[in-house]
């Protein structure tokens, strides 16, 4: 049985090896997501715990209306914006407008970083940077590029994950990449 | 170095979206490139930016660490004990 949807059925049937192995194919891809929502590993390993938690307890209620894997991302993002902000519901801003201002939206840095994308991943210390620059983006933004860059989940299913418009996740990932096109041009910048 | 925007600059970043996703459209894509092929700072900030989409989505997995798998199995495991003998 490697299929979702046979996995989840067996599974709401109380088919408890079926909901280990829904744990087992997709517990690298939450914490990957919480690790790079959240700053703190302790965190990332709560959001984890929470995750599947909240999983076990309403798999009986997940009606199938979208696929299991967007419906999973929807209950680890939120869970990663909740412990971020401390709160017990979900933040409602993330539909809210993005300025998209001249300072923040033009390019400021213009560096050839002189190094190929491959040869930039060999190295510790760009991976290091790479993580820093996600960390400081606003959360917002970040929930939005996790899921479609570094996740790989489409517009429209990160726009379903986050229940917002797809022109919102459209706006905000560009946001977002040139805000880590320009914390890392500063970066290769130092480095050189 | 920093960049002197012109208009075209500007005009290009309202474009850029979709066309770093390969969703624009054949005439947009020819302006763009007509453009970058001009703009010595806009093809600068082009191809960094496709650069950083490529590091991260290149970029390796974290595996789970074994320690952290080992707790997730035994939570799982009491949260499934504790709700049953709820339910009973």
């Amino acid at each position: 049985m490697d299929n979702d949807s046979e996995l989840v059925h067996a599974a709401q049937n109380g088919d408890q090896r079926a909901f280990a192995q829904l744990v087992e194919k997709y517990e690298a891809r939450v914490y990957n997501l919480a690790r790079k929502m959240m700053r703190d590993p302790q965190d990332a390993e709560d959001v984890l715990q929470e995750t599947f938690i909240s999983v076990f307890r309403h798999l009986k209620d997940f009606q199938g209306d979208a696929s299991f894997s967007t419906w999973l991302y929807r209950i680890a993002t939120n869970a990663s914006l909740m412990k971020l902000r401390g709160r017990k519901t979900p933040p409602l801003s993330l539909d809210a407008p993005v300025e998209m201002d001249d300072a923040g939206a033009l390019p400021r840095e213009i560096v050839d970083w002189g190094i190929t994308p491959e040869e930039a991943l060999l190295s510790g210390e760009v991976r290091a940077q790479m993580d820093a620059a996600v960390d400081a983006l606003p959360e917002s933004l970040r929930a939005v590029f996790v899921l479609r860059d570094i996740e790989g989940l489409s517009v429209q299913e990160t726009a379903d994950v986050l229940s917002i418009s797809v022109p919102n996740v459209k706006t905000r990932l560009h946001r977002a990449r040139l805000m880590l096109r320009e914390n890392l041009s500063e970066y290769f910048k130092r480095a050189k | 170095m920093k960049h002197e925007h012109t208009e075209l600059c500007a005009q290009l970043q309202s474009e850029l979206p979709d066309y770093l996703d390969g969703e624009a459209r054949a005439e947009i894509c020819r302006a763009i490139e007509t453009h970058l092929a001009d703009c010595d700072d806009c093809r600068v900030v082009v191809d960094t930016l496709k650069k950083t989409i490529t590091l991260y989505r290149n970029a390796p997995c974290e595996d789970v660490p074994q320690d952290v798998h080992a707790r997730l199995v035994r939570v799982l495991s009491l949260v499934s004990t504790n709700d049953e003998r709820i339910n009973e």
